[in-house]
């Protein structure tokens, strides 16, 4: 897969710095599992984390601190090798621990028009959803009150800025307006992570807004 | 493993942690890393006592997951970083952190030498560049490790708009990057 579209050097040194929301770490985390660019960025930006430790100012523990330490080395018992984390499916593994074993296991809610979402449980400052756009479908126009992070992982959208396939992700930030459309051929499935509600422009949609938690 | 003579090994260091339970080697990296993450937990906005506990916990978990330190993908103080940013993220939310997936290197894969050795320079190399950064752009960089304070808080409270921190940390970064190449 090729991608195209990877994480700004903000919200990625954002997640090496442990500061984003649950919702925006898991789709930095999925990405970063299909994105060996972006790996190799993470890495540099979590060395930078170690040179900032490594450079730090010392500020002594207290005489004890060594001792107590070394007295509850002694009640942990040492980890042996890590389990591996797997994907399954379509689903990197880091999004794999969050949805269950495959796509048949997502409790999706209708939108209208084949469109589907499900919402995952993450916390709240910050809401992470997948979702089902059937192929040729679109999604209702809608601007942003906040961040808005949307990552391909089967099919492709295409809206007013590029066409985004697997892998890609798409920025959308206050002020923009998008109808995205999935490319005829295959359903598209797409992991969003949004900081604020969206904003529909049509009557209806608004209604229904808070409803869906769209 | 040759490092130069100023240089401690810190990867030895961990390497003795995980195969003999060295409370020797733990000491030694116990009282390099604890006070810096102990500063470094209170520039994050830690009170000293729980900067200490937190610190002293970042070091249990070094013991205890020795066996998952990677040395041709990061060095000593970029693990225990991690480690200590994972700690923090506990402290203050208790909510989960996803991982990227590993990569599968195959069953027999042994970190190359010269990997093992580069991961460990990168450190010292990064912090080097770092400090020959200009103040106002050094400044933000490690405020954003400390963490805790999105862009717009720093901006509230540096007095400098929004614009001209992101800028500057673009410019650190361009220089950091340059450094490094």
């Amino acid at each position: 897969m090729t991608i195209r579209h990877h994480i700004s050097d903000p919200v990625l040194m954002a997640y090496a710095a442990g500061e984003l929301a649950e919702a925006f770490n898991l789709l930095v985390a999925t990405h970063v599992s299909m994105c060996d660019n972006c790996r190799a960025q993470l890495v540099a930006f979590e060395a930078l984390g170690g040179a900032v430790i490594d450079t730090q100012d010392e500020v002594a523990l207290s005489g004890s601190s060594l001792d107590a330490t070394l007295a509850r080395l002694e009640l942990l018992p040492q980890a042996t090798a890590r389990a591996r984390s797997r994907s399954r499916g379509i689903f990197p593994a880091p999004l794999a621990d969050y949805i269950g074993t495959d796509l048949a296991s997502v409790g999706w809610t209708a939108l209208g028009a084949g469109v589907r979402q499900a919402i995952l449980p993450t916390d709240r400052r910050a809401t992470a959803r997948l979702l089902y756009i059937p192929a040729g479908a679109r999604m209702p126009d809608h601007g942003h009150r906040g961040l808005e992070m949307t990552l391909v992982l089967q099919g492709a959208f295409a809206d007013q800025t590029d066409r985004f396939g697997p892998g890609d992700i798409e920025f959308a930030d206050e002020g923009m307006e998008h109808t995205p459309v999935a490319e005829a051929g295959m359903d598209c499935i797409c992991l969003a992570a949004t900081d604020a509600p969206l904003r529909f422009n049509g009557l209806v949609p608004r209604l229904v807004q808070s409803w869906f938690r769209i | 493993m040759a490092v130069d003579g100023s240089q401690t090994d810190w990867t030895a260091l961990v390497f003795q942690v995980r195969d003999h339970q060295d409370r020797a080697a733990f000491a030694a990296l116990f009282r390099h890393f604890a006070p810096r993450v102990k500063g470094f937990l209170m520039k994050s906005g830690a009170g000293a006592t729980l900067a200490e506990e937190c610190a002293q916990d970042v070091m249990a978990t070094l013991w205890q997951k020795a066996h998952q330190f990677d040395p041709a993908r990061a060095s000593v103080a970029t693990w225990v970083y991690t480690i200590a940013r994972n700690r923090r993220i506990d402290m203050l939310r208790k909510s989960l952190r996803a991982e990227p997936e590993d990569l599968d290197w195959g069953p027999e894969a042994e970190p190359d030498q010269a990997e093992i050795y580069e991961a460990q320079q990168e450190t010292q190399r990064l912090g080097k560049a770092l400090s020959v950064l200009p103040d106002k752009q050094r400044v933000l960089i490690e405020r954003a490790y400390y963490g805790d304070l999105s862009h717009s808080e720093i901006a509230a409270e540096t007095g400098l708009p929004l614009g001209t921190i992101k800028s500057r940390i673009r410019l650190a970064l361009d220089r950091l990057r340059q450094e490094m190449t």
